[in-house]
């Protein structure tokens, strides 16, 4: 089966502590191949960084082998996660476990598919504009963003830094949030992470997978006309049915608007664009990565290492985000996106003045067929419609399935108020319960 | 300059100067930015990129319309005590590198 979806890229062992007691002991994890495993190739996706052994595990990583799971592999994803069908992996696409024609959504697609496909009981995977979210979504498994801070980004391959957080992916939405427990906590090696004892109205001794009750009764779920605007027929139906559900269940609606979302894809964009032709730099083949046989000074021989190593859209994302900084584009693009970003941020925090969590389709589309998508990169970009607001406001989020549409699972995002992680948790166990 | 085998018609294929779009792109702006970044393209990827880049830029061309936002954000510098701590070894350090000589990192040549 692994085979035949390709969802992993290294499949090696870390073993777990044999000792450790607690829901993660004995579970299987499989992590996404742009976070540090110690003696295990760590290959991003890309050519670039196809023999790269990191010299330390990520802090995640450590954290889940302490708690007893054993990671089982290292899952494909989209090139340095700049993708949304883990089709711009250097290692072939994965295929969807739900309908092996069609992707699996991405960048974290081989984490997502490999719990769909019983390879691993958990996965982790990065989410900068949805990619632990969508591939969830696209697979019918649970995934969740965590609010940027709450996870330590150390021994993660950046792209884009400021939106990026690891996340769990999971059959089941308790499931998903204990690993959540296991990976949440201030992180010496991550100067971003926060302490939850220093965070007003946040629970430094809250239990994630224990919020997940299914009790929704007094519930307030916002419902934004623009994130329904445009999505798929189909996915529309069978998210209004689950919120529907919920209601039943003793949660109250309103109808909420967010104007700002119409420009986050937008700045979403050209905030990680830029962040990643920055980031991106340091791949010049002198310390790690693949390097030219070229003959030339310096620079010839950076840019054709960089050519050799780099697939089309990484390079695109790269090029894009050097235009963005430029000279002359600097403030029509950068500083545009960036009033953009705080704008949308301005929007959810006046939202949860009023609702306990804002809920959404998590993809306005259903599956791409393999191959659908590659050569329109603009129309792949809109599929982030309704994740890349998240990003940019910092918010916790998680997709949990809502159901199906012609045979092809629909996911339902909840997205909660900055660490907000148990109420999300909370609303995502009614709608799996119904 | 570019010699790269996938290039097949590129002779053939103008850069879309044709394109009325006002953020069009041309194929000698693509080179400069890829030489900004480098990063070198063979003659049909500027081509390409020059077409997708001009659909993407007049896409980004709606963030004219978003209004001058008060960026009020609760950031405060993360500091630690400066102590020496363990680190890699130089020899994990160097373990990536393709080319190493006397536990020292070597490049390509300056010019």
């Amino acid at each position: 089966m692994a085979a035949d979806i390709n969802a992993f890229v290294t499949e090696e062992t870390i073993e777990g502590d044999a000792d450790a007691d607690g829901p993660l002991a004995d579970a299987t994890v499989a992590v996404k191949d742009n976070i540090s495993t110690e003696g295990i190739r760590t290959t991003c996706g890309s050519e670039m960084l196809a023999d790269y052994v990191p010299p330390y595990s990520a802090t995640v990583v450590d954290r889940l082998t302490d708690a007893g799971a054993t990671v089982v592999g290292k899952t494909n994803m989209d090139e340095f996660g700049m993708g949304t069908t883990t089709e711009t992996s250097a290692f072939g696409p994965t295929r969807n476990p739900a309908d092996t024609d069609r992707v699996p959504g991405g960048s974290s697609g081989g984490s997502a598919a490999a719990v769909a496909a019983g390879e691993a009981d958990v996965a982790l995977g990065s989410d900068t504009g949805g990619s632990v979210r969508c591939p969830a979504a696209f697979c019918g498994v649970v995934g969740i963003k965590p609010t940027y801070g709450l996870v330590s980004r150390y021994g993660l391959i950046a792209y884009a830094n400021s939106l990026e957080q690891i996340g769990p992916i999971a059959g089941t939405v308790e499931e998903a949030a204990a690993a959540l427990d296991v990976i949440a906590g201030a992180d010496p090696n991550d100067g971003t992470t926060r302490d939850l004892a220093d965070v007003e109205g946040a629970d430094p001794d809250a239990s994630y997978a224990a919020a997940a009750d299914g009790d929704v009764a007094g519930l307030t779920v916002g419902v934004p006309a623009e994130l329904f605007d445009g999505a798929d027929e189909r996915v529309v139906e069978t998210v209004e049915a689950a919120i529907a559900d919920l209601e039943a269940q003793g949660a109250e609606t309103t109808e909420i608007s967010l104007p700002s979302v119409e420009h986050a894809v937008q700045a979403y964009y050209v905030i990680a664009m830029a962040e990643a032709s920055s980031n991106l730099a340091r791949f010049d083949g002198v310390r790690y990565g693949h390097r030219s046989d070229a003959d030339g000074n310096w620079n010839e021989s950076f840019a054709e290492t960089r050519e050799e190593g780099f697939g089309a859209e990484v390079k695109r994302r790269i090029l894009l985000g050097t235009y963005a900084l430029s000279a002359g584009y600097h403030d029509k693009y950068y500083e545009k996106a960036q009033d953009a970003r705080a704008w949308v941020r301005q929007d959810f925090e006046d939202a949860f003045e009023s609702v306990d969590v804002i809920a959404s389709p998590t993809m306005p589309v259903l599956p791409f067929e393999l191959g659908e998508s590659l050569d329109n990169p603009l129309r792949m970009y809109l599929a982030d419609a309704n994740t890349t607001p998240v990003n940019l406001a910092n918010l916790p989020a998680i997709s949990v399935p809502a159901g199906e549409a012609d045979g092809l699972p629909v996911g339902l995002q909840l997205v909660g108020p900055k660490f907000g992680e148990e109420t999300i948790v909370r609303a995502a166990s009614a709608v799996e319960e119904r | 300059m570019s010699d790269t085998s996938e290039s097949t018609d590129d002779a053939g294929e103008a850069p879309d100067e044709g394109d009325d779009a006002a953020t069009a792109v041309d194929a000698e702006e693509v080179r400069h930015v890829a030489d900004l970044a480098r990063v070198r393209l063979a003659d049909d990827e500027v081509d390409e990129f020059a077409a997708q880049f001009g659909d993407i830029l007049e896409y980004f061309e709606a963030l004219d319309e978003v209004p001058e936002t008060e960026r009020e954000e609760e950031l405060v510098n993360v500091m630690r005590p400066d102590e020496v701590e363990a680190g890699l070894s130089q020899e994990a350090a160097l373990a990536n590198a393709e080319e190493t000589e006397d536990g020292f990192f070597v490049g390509p040549k300056v010019s």
